[in-house]
């Protein structure tokens, strides 16, 4: 079957070849859209790309920081200002993978993937996007609600906020294989204090879901509590509300549930993962 | 079928060929280059036999879009051995015994590279990361990381 591959100068064009074609992908790092290449997949006709200079930067945006699409995992890991993101870039894929895996690839990938975009939810992410009818910005966690409706288009980048401190932002992958991991579940926290109380807490989880979600039963739980056992034992009760484990062959649902309020404990007192 | 020119380095050398829209990088470099050190196992990123340094980076050759190697300079294991001489990952391997049936030996001496071109004195943690995205299904692993151990113990210099 023929495919055809297509550069344009700028992501506003690759998201009007996007809109205009059928089975036409945007390429990021290719390692899940070269996968479907490979076996012969259809739906995967077209293939459009672009070197905007845009997707490639990482820069400060007002409080946070702003970063290009097409940044890599090994891209954050070299970035000193991207710190706060260095253990979720680090437990993605082997060396080779992190080379060319994109961020924006990540906010496509299908659970139980998707370990960097579940730390970019925790952080208030927000996305911005290319499409047929210009540029346009959303928060990541609706983005991810409709992805498969809204992914008619070329992210460009992604904004998200500094944590408070090194110590507010938490990010634990569960894997049963070491050092390749494939996650049973992905836990990102960030945890800003006042005076010894969360305030504005905000958990995501991957692979609890067909996408990485937001938890606000556990970000609501955690209002105003403390970090110790008793502070945490009302969020660790709605570990898994408004969750839908998958059963796969990395996990049952039943495991996913079972686990899910072990690690969230762990993740909250700061224990190993 | 449209055909694009497409140049790159390979191990040193200059290289010009025609590559189709779509094709990986691993498939270029075996039928037009003719270079069959890299291993086709999986097709899926899953295997690391395909691992090819571009730019001095380990990737996956199968998941690469050829067309994106434009002006790279790309490292394969048929650039290690220096005539007769071999590369001291390569000496190690064989002391070692790391390499049984060998099909994903040329894609572990580059990912094995890529960690010593950088970190000559790797710890054994350092080594395990290195090799994650490898699979090999006859050593255990085990004389493969004594072998880039030993390699990098030697102290000697691992460019090729
Ligand atoms: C061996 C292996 C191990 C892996 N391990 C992990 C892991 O541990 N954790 C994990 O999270 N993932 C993992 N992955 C999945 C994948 O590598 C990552 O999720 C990666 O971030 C995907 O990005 P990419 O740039 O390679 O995506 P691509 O393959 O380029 O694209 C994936 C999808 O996203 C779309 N897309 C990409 N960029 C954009 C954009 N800017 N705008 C619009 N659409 C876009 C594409 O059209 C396509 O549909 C693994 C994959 C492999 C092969
Ligand atoms: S052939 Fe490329 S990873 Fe298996
Ligand atoms: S030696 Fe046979 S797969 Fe590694």
């Amino acid at each position: 079957m023929t495919v055809t591959v297509t550069t344009y100068e700028t992501a506003t064009e690759a998201a009007h070849a996007i809109a205009a074609g059928t089975s036409t992908h945007f390429l990021g790092g290719g390692t899940l859209i070269m996968r479907a290449l490979n076996e012969g997949d259809p739906s995967v006709r077209s293939i459009v790309m672009t070197g905007d200079i845009a997707m490639k930067q990482i820069r400060p945006a007002g409080a946070g920081m702003e970063i290009g699409a097409a940044v890599t995992m090994a891209d954050i890991l070299g970035s000193h200002d991207l710190g706060f993101l260095h253990s979720a870039a680090r437990a993605v894929g082997g060396p080779a993978i992190r080379n060319m895996a994109t961020l924006g690839g990540n906010l496509f990938a299908r659970s139980p993937y998707g370990d960097l975009a579940t730390a970019l939810l925790a952080l208030d992410g927000v996305v911005v996007l290319a499409s047929g009818g210009g540029m346009r910005e959303m928060p990541l966690s609706e983005f991810l609600a409709g992805r498969d409706g809204v992914a008619k288009g070329v992210v460009v980048s992604v904004r998200v906020s500094r944590p408070a401190t090194l110590e507010a932002f938490r990010f634990h992958k569960v894997s049963r294989v070491r050092p390749k991991r494939i996650a049973v579940l992905t836990l990102a926290a960030h945890l800003p204090m006042n005076s010894g109380r969360i305030t504005g807490a905000r958990i995501a989880y991957g692979a609890m879901a067909p996408t990485p979600i937001r938890v606000p039963a556990v970000e609501q739980a955690l209002e105003g509590a403390s970090l110790d056992e008793q502070g945490i034992a009302r969020a660790l009760a709605v570990a898994c509300e408004g969750c839908a484990p998958a059963n796969d062959a990395i996990a049952s649902e039943w495991y996913r549930r079972e686990v899910t309020p072990v690690h969230l404990k762990r993740l909250l007192l700061g224990q190993a993962a | 079928m449209s055909k694009k020119p497409l140049q790159f380095t390979l191990n040193g050398a200059n290289k010009a060929v025609f590559v189709e829209d779509g094709q990986n990088l691993l498939d270029v470099l075996r039928r037009e280059v003719g270079d069959f050190a890299p291993k086709y196992g999986c097709g899926q990123g899953t295997c690391g036999s395909c691992t090819v340094l571009i730019d001095g980076k380990p990737h996956l050759s199968c998941l690469t879009l050829a067309e994106r190697s434009e002006g790279a300079s790309i490292e394969t294991a048929s650039g290690l051995a220096d005539g007769p001489d071999l590369h001291p990952l390569q000496d190690a391997f064989m002391e070692h015994f790391a390499a049984q049936c060998g099909y994903c030996t040329s894609g572990m001496l580059m990912a094995a590279k890529a960690l010593l071109d950088h970190t000559p004195t790797p710890t054994r943690e350092e080594v395990v990361e290195a090799i994650a995205g490898n699979v090999c299904r006859c050593t255990g692993y085990e004389p493969i990381i004594n072998a880039i151990l030993d390699a990098a113990a030697r102290g000697r210099r691992f460019s090729a």
